[in-house]
């Protein structure tokens, strides 16, 4: 009876419990991570109880806003980047003071390595760039929402199952331990028959269903929904590299599915796609994990590249250099990033003629990449540099990134390879494209649009601070070890026999204390922010005299995004108009707006979602098959029933827009000296003042 | 690059080659790196230039709003990267043909097979009859050819002062071909994560001379230990070296296991099992449940297995 009901699942599974059998310094991280779940959760429910919050909550749950989905998708991934963060500082301190054995025991630091990577691939760094792009992209193309709003909560929901069955794994049973890779026949059954790989197949897979539809919804979104005149040549470059991104996630995204269910027929059904025996083969998971894999590369790179577009541009007051150079990089980019997977395993055996052909395959995403990063100086050449925050993070992204592109140079040569495969090099050569290259983009795209979305800044001193600790603490963590891969020290070893490589460790591990810094003055930025966001007030929308459309609209943006569809017939129109003051004329006809209504569509499928692992994971197959039947019954019901809008009354627009329009063509507004003062009210002076 | 110091006896990094194929590497490594800084020095000078240069509170550059294109620009832009790129995919052709792990070093190569397992390695020299266990003696200044293959997951066997690195996996044989030039000690390990005790899975590498490696060869042949289906299944429970000794009660003495090849065909065997058996948890090293009396090797195909290489 008991294990009909709880499957695999016993009293020893639940982490706690195993912090009172056997208490040390491991145990206690262990059962510390895993007492933050039921804390944690009880904090919150406190919370919304004291604050009465659950109506805004649920408010924001059914939402089908793409303001308010990219937001969630941003605090998902914060919560999961905590996470990460602590999970990054682990493992480095304990190398820091491991040689000969660290205070981690093996299996723990094995779980940490694999959920650190598997949390912020999947869930911070994909999250981070998909709410980012559900934000901007609308706004940038002139659209009210995306041409899926429901699939676009679903998404959401599938990526939130993902990080709870993640989360869970901290409080009940374990992760895998076989790397964010998940190569069998370690994740095998025969190897491993714990619930670690189970986890990790279904949080992943789960997750990536989600982020195919997401592909799916803003591919249709860019091509659909651009406003009258936004030809494919005057889409911002953000939008661009969306679109770009979109194409990646429909089309990589399939082979991890795909290898996840193979792993999971394995596991589950005693199938032998990669098992060792009979017929199996564990290359062709390998193949298939790296067809997604180094597409996936790109699709957290090309984002960040979009939004560094378009703070150099912006804060350097000028039009971006190259755009048709830039457009074709991306794409470029994009098709090559589908041929060059076979790098991740030059060391499989294969001949030497497939080996070289895929390392010039690489060699030949170098050349776009640097094409990109000369354009973007050259847009800063004859400009006019504003150095605020996000600036502050393009000039280390110029530095750091060009060190990330060397070290991704040298281990695209087989020759090379051979010896660097596997070491901490490459793991300080995916760190430094990841870190300089996508967390920077991210952190100076969120102060950029923040005050576009919630209607106040960033605190600047903050936000700065902020800026210079991530990139001192990336270069003290993250250098050191490609001296050390050189040295031979391999990835994922949870201590040493070498004391020569202790100083670098050492240095590394004060550098992942700084990361940690760096994320607590996130957090810090974000809350003294909350505090003084009355001195921090856009109303008009325009803080940093902005060249795209999202500019054109007030701070927060109203629901509804634009009063009226913007024509558009300049790549830069809102610069545009503002030169020629036209931007805030009045406009003579306004209409109704139809917009979708409140779901519990997303809300539903996450929750049977969750269920639906949870139970295939323990061997609950009660639950499993109760979950599986309520999605396909909850999609066959929504498929039936009719479409729900609201409609916002023409007078009602009116009222905010006239109000808007009118407020602005009086104000003075401030020029780009007072861009981070209070002054800054988010209308833009022009700005003749300097060398006229 | 900086050198790690010399006190280090054992060579465990290509940055201390001891042989042709890591020096190799080593210079292909600052050829890279030289090849590279073309393209990338510009962007480290350019970037402080500029900032300083189009300073908003005291530029001294003209302000052009409107530039957004410039034909020399945009064509030195994409040329020297296609002209940087160009010049190191010859240096990446020839070098990746140059050192194929797969290209045998001299005429007639030692030929040595490799066991990976949990997480100790099987060296085998079937022609002089003998197995050593995380010990790999070679003649310095002779071509060695290793066929591996693993009884567990997948491993990589990488002896970086030596050559570089090669993935081994269960029912497939891949090949490393290496050369010591010099005599000397160098580590070789596995670099493919394989569970607990993966970090401790190191081994010696020796390159010695011809009259040592013979004096070796017979010191070894005079075991009283044997390599048979029997031992090596107590040999494939999971631990390190030193922790299998005491399996094989022989814990009290020093150095690496040494064994004569009871089974000349015990390469073979390994390769067969997964061909011919449905694993079972129990049948299966490295598995939690693996049990050495239930694991059975079949007897060794008749014809010899296919080779990995594609």
């Amino acid at each position: 009876m008991f294990e009909a009901l709880f499957g695999r699942l016993t009293w020893d599974s639940i982490i706690l419990v195993q912090e009172f059998e056997d208490p040390n310094l491991n145990t206690f991280i262990t059962a510390g991570a895993a007492a933050m779940m039921p804390v944690g959760g009880a904090l919150v429910v406190a919370l919304l109880f004291w604050m009465k919050w659950w109506k805004p909550l649920f408010e924001w749950l059914t939402s089908v806003d793409h303001k308010k989905i990219g937001t969630m998708y941003i605090i998902f991934a914060v919560i999961m980047l905590f996470r990460g963060v602590v999970e990054g500082i682990l493992m480095r301190v304990n190398q820091a003071v491991g040689l000969n054995g660290g205070f981690l025991s093996s299996d723990h630091f094995n779980q940490l390595f694999t959920t650190h990577g598997t949390n912020m691939i999947f869930f911070v760094a994909m999250p981070f760039l998909i709410g980012l792009i559900n934000i901007v992209v609308p706004l940038q193309i002139g659209a009210r929402d995306v041409a899926f709003p429901k699939l676009n909560q679903i998404s959401l929901g599938l990526t939130a199952v993902g990080g709870f069955l993640i989360m869970i794994s901290l409080l009940v049973g374990e992760f895998s331990t076989g790397g964010w890779t998940g190569y069998p026949s370690f994740t095998g059954r025969l190897i491993n028959p714990g619930v670690g790989p189970d986890y990790y197949i279904l949080s992943v897979g789960i997750s990536g269903l989600g982020s195919t539809l997401t592909g799916v919804n803003f591919a249709v979104t860019i091509y659909k929904m651009r406003t009258a005149g936004m030809s494919f040549m005057r889409m911002p470059l953000f939008t661009w590299t969306a679109l770009c991104t979109s194409i990646l996630l429909i089309y990589a995204m399939p082979p991890l599915t795909a290898c996840c269910l193979m792993l999971g027929l394995d596991r589950y059904l005693d199938f032998h796609f990669f098992t060792n025996d009979m017929g199996g083969n564990l290359m062709n998971f390998i193949n298939l994990f790296w067809m997604f894999g180094h597409p996936e590369v790109y699709i957290l790179i090309l984002p960040a590249f979009g939004v560094m577009s378009e703070i150099a541009a912006t804060f350097s007051g000028k039009r971006l250099y190259g755009y048709t150079g830039l457009v074709a990089a991306t794409m470029c980019i994009a098709v090559l990033s589908f041929m060059v997977w076979l790098h991740h395993f030059f060391t499989m055996g294969q001949s030497t003629t497939v080996n070289a052909a895929f390392g010039i395959a690489t060699l030949l995403i170098a050349i776009p990449t640097g094409v990109k990063i000369y354009d973007w100086l050259a847009t800063l050449w004859g400009g006019r540099i504003r150095f605020t925050t996000p600036m502050l993070y393009l000039c280390g992204f110029f530095v750091l990134f060009a060190l990330g592109g060397l070290s991704g140079v040298i281990l695209a040569s087989p020759a090379l390879d051979y010896q660097l495969h596997n070491s901490l090099f490459l793991v300080a050569h995916f760190h430094n494209v990841i870190i300089p290259g996508v967390l920077f983009g991210v952190l100076a795209g969120i102060y950029y649009w923040f005050p576009k979305i919630y209607g106040f800044r960033l605190l600047d001193g903050y936000s700065r601070i902020t800026a210079f600790l991530w990139a001192f603490g990336f270069i003290l963590a993250f250098l050191p070890l490609y001296q050390v891969g050189m040295m031979g020290m391999t990835r994922r070893t949870v201590s040493y026999e070498d004391p020569a490589l202790v100083p670098w460790l050492v240095v590394s591990g004060i550098g992942a204390l700084f990361l940690g810094l760096a994320f607590t003055f996130v957090l810090l930025t974000l809350w003294r922010s909350v505090v003084h966001r009355k001195k921090l007030m856009v109303p008009f929308g325009d803080p940093w005299d902005g060249r795209t459309l999202e500019w054109w609209t007030p701070a927060p943006t109203p629901e509804w995004n634009f009063a009226v569809r913007p024509r558009v017939d300049s790549r830069d129109a809102f610069s545009e108009a503002k030169a020629k003051g036209t931007a805030y004329q009045p406009v003579e006809k306004y209409e109704d707006i139809e917009m979708p209504a409140n779901t519990y569509y997303g809300l539903i499928i996450a929750t049977l979602g969750s269920g639906l692992g949870f139970g295939l994971v323990w061997y609950m197959w009660w639950l499993a098959i109760i979950c599986f039947l309520g999605c396909i019954v909850t999609v066959i019901t929504y498929a039936f029933l009719p479409e729900r809008k609201k409609i916002i009354p023409a007078a009602a627009v009116r009222e905010i827009d006239e109000a808007w329009r009118r407020a602005a063509r009086e104000g003075r507004g401030v020029t780009r000296d007072d861009e981070c003062k209070q002054a800054n009210q988010g209308l833009a002076r022009p700005d003749l003042v300097i060398n006229p | 690059m900086i050198d790690p110091p010399l006190t280090l006896a054992v060579a465990d990094s290509f940055l201390q080659p001891m042989g042709p194929v890591a020096t190799e590497q080593l210079r292909y490594l600052k050829y890279v790196i030289f090849l590279t800084m073309i393209a990338v020095v510009p962007v480290l000078v350019a970037t402080p230039w500029i900032l300083w240069r189009y300073r908003r509170s005291k530029p001294t550059g003209k302000y052009r709003p409107n530039w957004e294109s410039n034909p020399v620009l945009e064509s030195l832009m994409w040329g020297v990267p296609i002209l940087v790129v160009t010049l190191m995919g010859v240096g990446l052709w020839n070098t990746t043909f140059r050192l194929d792990p797969y290209k045998e070093l001299g005429k007639d190569p030692l030929q040595i097979s490799v066991i990976g397992l949990d997480w100790k390695w099987i060296f085998i020299y079937p022609d002089e009859g003998i197995a050593l266990v995380d010990e790999l003696v070679v003649p310095a200044g002779r071509a060695v050819e290793l066929t591996l293959t693993t009884d567990t997951v997948m491993q990589s066997l990488r002896i970086s002062a030596i050559v570089g690195q090669i993935y081994a996996m269960p029912a497939m044989t891949t090949k490393l071909n290496f050369l010591a030039a010099r005599q000397g000690e160098a580590t070789g390990r596995n670099t493919q994560f394989t569970g607990n005790g993966f970090w401790k899975q190191k081994f010696q590498v020796f390159s010695v001379s011809e009259e040592e490696y013979e004096a070796r060869m017979k010191k070894v042949q005079a075991s009283d230990l044997a390599l048979t289906a029997d031992t090596y299944a107590l040999l494939a429970v999971q631990g390190t070296a030193e922790e299998a000794k005491k399996a094989l009660a022989i814990e009290h003495r020093r150095g690496p296991i040494e064994m004569v090849l009871g089974d000349a065909k015990i390469f073979q065997r390994v390769l067969a099992r997964y061909m011919v058996e449905d694993m079972t948890p129990e049948s299966q090293p490295g598995s939690p449940s693996y049990d050495p009396a239930k694991s059975p090797l079949p007897a060794a195909p008749e014809k010899p297995m296919m080779d990995m290489k594609m």
